[in-house]
């Protein structure tokens, strides 16, 4: 009896919530804000292109959902996250912001988190790698939509180790990024059974590489563990070629996009092993939205480029669904429902933000097998999303209950 | 196997080569600030950008115009030396009566743009610069596999650093340009252009940035960023030398470079500061720098 007057009591709330949804887009719009580097060192990995990426989803979209239109507006955090926080603030009071996409750079996105929890609106971290986002700093309205370096360090450590490279050795960016980075590969690695025999911790922005890398061959090990980012990975790998560290040991980058990778040139970077959470020349499908990227940009889009455009997607039509932009609804009903699309497949938001979706381990193709532009890599693992991320048992976000 | 501090003779032999590599890039860049410095008074910070733009010279020509390393080697400093005759004729010329803090923030400000600049037209990604045929390939020299174009760089640095001590501090042209910085108005009594003499320094200065981005190109990726991560270890190198001193310039960039690769081996994460340490020693004991001449 009790049990029956409940049930009612919610259904009449939600017919209720359903009958008062059309009036509830706020300001007669939908205004996406995304904040990300758009000049400095991460800008060719989402940057203007990744923007570009955003407003094809919307124009996809139709440009307005049930009558009501939707707005883009977009700025440059200059890798600052004290920017990303003020411009986020200002755009939540101000324009009436639904949506933060925020860019690359860890540190602005755990800013903008802040701020956008304070004004009950959705976040989506695109381009940030820290684990922070979904652990510590977890938010309600948080999600992490591409990758973590959790996830990253697991599918590189585990399947590398399980194909037979046991022995590793460590070049790590003298950084929490790179140390964390470093931590998190080598937990993976000794629970596979393989070996951390070493590393070498540069300083950021080093000028040289080779005294580094000498130091990790004469280590013996059989893998190179790359916890750097951007130009140092770039420079790393230069210098291992140049060498020829690349004859003796297999390199693998924790953090690689395809960007550094055309950037190197595959006479350099062949047999590279690279993490990422998408690669444009998978399927028909992924293939069929990157002509489209690519006539813009006369570039092949990176996993993040893609992430964008699937994200704004998904927020989008959740939006639809929920009939209205208030950040409370939209949140519930983007964690009821599943990402399904070229990204990525049965992708599932968890209680601690983090968007679950399958990650893979690709090689860097040699010249002669490369039969066209950006014909880069070859699919080596696919780690199911529940392997690849942290278990939400071992998540320390407030959100997720312990029992 | 023997050792030294608990490493391998060896690895230490080869970890010093490495250093001599990284030190004749610092030699040559500090050497082109030194002639600036020494023989116009001016700070020069646009000298990173002008090395990022040697080495952008050296892409686009082999991109673009399939003109490889060799010609590079020489058009690229040229094309560079003109930049710097362009900016010291429109800017420069017109702050030499001012404080030298003016020519600083002018050649800073300049850096910046010309940054800006290949940044928005090439991305930060950078460009990739393989190493002429010739040398490719690494010679067996014992105690370590030494790529052919490092040994190359050595080399080719050396020459043009004693080329241009010896141009300075031992031909006619030399003693001429060192006494128009001493006393202009004299030395042009005397017939000499000297505000021309003054451009093609500044010009040679730049020149010589030039060549060492283009020595520089197939080592690391190309990017704009490539100056200003080594601009401040450069000025530092200038400083222990003694500002303007053309041989300090150029001893103190080899040897900053041997201290370097050292620290790599025995404390990795300090490698990035021990130029500044030393340049604080340097000051606190010899303020002119180890080869200035005190005021």
């Amino acid at each position: 009896m009790k049990f029956n007057r409940l049930a009612a009591a919610v259904a009449c709330a939600g017919a209720f919530a359903v009958g008062g949804a059309h009036a509830q887009i706020s300001g007669d719009v939908i205004r996406i804000g995304f904040i990300t580097d758009l000049s400095g060192v991460y800008a060719d990995i989402d940057g203007p292109a990744g923007a570009d990426a955003i407003r094809m989803a919307i124009a996809d979209m139709g440009g307005a959902i049930n009558g009501k239109k939707i707005e883009l507006l977009v700025a440059d955090h200059q890798n600052k996250p004290d920017i990303a926080a003020s411009k986020a603030r200002e755009w939540f009071d101000t324009q009436g912001l639904d949506l933060l996409i925020a860019g690359t750079n860890s540190g602005t996105n755990l800013a903008m988190a802040k701020v956008a929890a304070e004004k009950k609106k959705p976040m989506i971290s695109i381009g940030g790698g820290s684990s922070r986002l979904t652990n510590e700093d977890c938010t309600p309205y948080t999600i992490h939509y591409a990758y973590d370096t959790v996830a990253l360090a697991q599918v590189t450590g585990s399947q590398i180790v399980k194909n037979g490279g046991k022995s590793w050795y460590f070049l790590t960016a003298d950084y929490a990024f790179g140390t964390s980075l470093q931590n998190d590969a080598t937990d993976v690695i000794k629970a596979n059974g393989g070996t951390v025999l070493g590393a070498v911790r540069h300083p950021l922005a080093a000028s040289d590489f080779s005294s580094f890398l000498l130091q990790a061959q004469s280590s013996k090990a059989q893998i190179l563990g790359l916890a750097n980012a951007g130009g140092d990975t770039v420079n790393s790998i230069k210098a291992a070629k140049e060498f020829g560290i690349n004859k003796t040991m297999k390199i693998a980058g924790l953090l690689v996009f395809i960007n550094d990778v055309h950037a190197l040139g595959l006479p350099t970077a062949q047999g590279l092993l690279v993490t990422d959470s998408w690669y444009w020349d998978t399927n028909d499908q992924t293939r069929a939205w990157s002509k489209r990227f690519f006539e813009k940009e006369k570039k092949e889009p990176s996993s993040l480029d893609a992430a964008d455009y699937s994200a704004t997607t998904f927020y989008l039509n959740a939006v639809k669904a929920a009939g209205t932009d208030d950040g409370d609804k939209v949140m519930a009903e983007m964690r009821k429902t599943k990402v399904n699309d070229f990204y990525a497949k049965n992708g599932s938001i968890r209680t601690d933000g983090l968007m679950i979706h399958d990650m893979y381990l690709y090689e860097v193709k040699p010249q002669s097998e490369s039969k066209y532009p950006w014909d880069y890599y070859k699919l080596m693992a696919t780690v199911p999303g529940d392997q690849a991320f942290l278990p939400e048992s071992k998540s320390v976000c407030s959100l997720v209950k312990k029992s | 196997m023997t050792e030294l501090f608990g490493i391998p003779i060896q690895a230490l032999f080869g970890q010093l080569l490495l250093g001599l590599v990284n030190g004749s890039f610092y030699a040559l860049l500090s050497l082109g600030l030194a002639v600036i410095f020494g023989l116009l008074g001016i700070v020069n910070f646009a000298h990173g950008a002008l090395y990022m733009m040697g080495a952008y010279a050296a892409w686009i020509l082999l991109d673009s115009f399939g003109i490889d390393y060799w010609f590079a080697l020489v058009l690229a400093p040229l094309l560079i030396g003109i930049v710097g005759v362009i900016v010291e004729r429109l800017f420069l010329k017109r702050l030499y009566k001012l404080d030298p803090v003016y020519g600083l923030l002018l050649t800073f400000g300049l850096a910046l743009i010309a940054e800006g600049v290949f940044r928005d037209r090439y991305g930060v990604s950078g460009q990739s610069y393989n190493v002429p045929d010739a040398l490719q390939g690494a010679t067996d020299v014992g105690f370590m596999i030494l790529p052919n174009y490092r040994a190359w760089v050595v080399v080719a640095s050396l020459v043009v650093c004693f080329a241009t001590w010896f141009l300075i501090e031992k031909t006619r042209l030399g003693s001429t340009l060192r006494a128009a910085t001493e006393n202009a108005a004299l030395v042009q009594a005397f017939g000499v252009n000297v505000p021309v003499m003054v451009t093609l320094t500044y010009g040679a200065g730049a020149a010589l940035a030039g060549l060492a981005g283009v020595l520089a190109a197939p080592v690391i990726q190309v990017t704009p960023l490539m100056g200003s991560n080594l601009i401040i270890v450069v000025f530092a190198v200038v400083v222990i030398g003694g500002m303007g001193s053309i041989l300090g310039s150029i001893v103190s960039g080899l040897l900053l470079g041997l201290v370097e690769g050292l620290t790599r081996v025995f404390y990795p994460e300090a490698s990035n500061v021990v130029v500044f340490v030393i340049m604080i020693i340097v000051l606190l004991v010899r303020p002119s720098g180890l080869f200035g001449k005190s005021a």
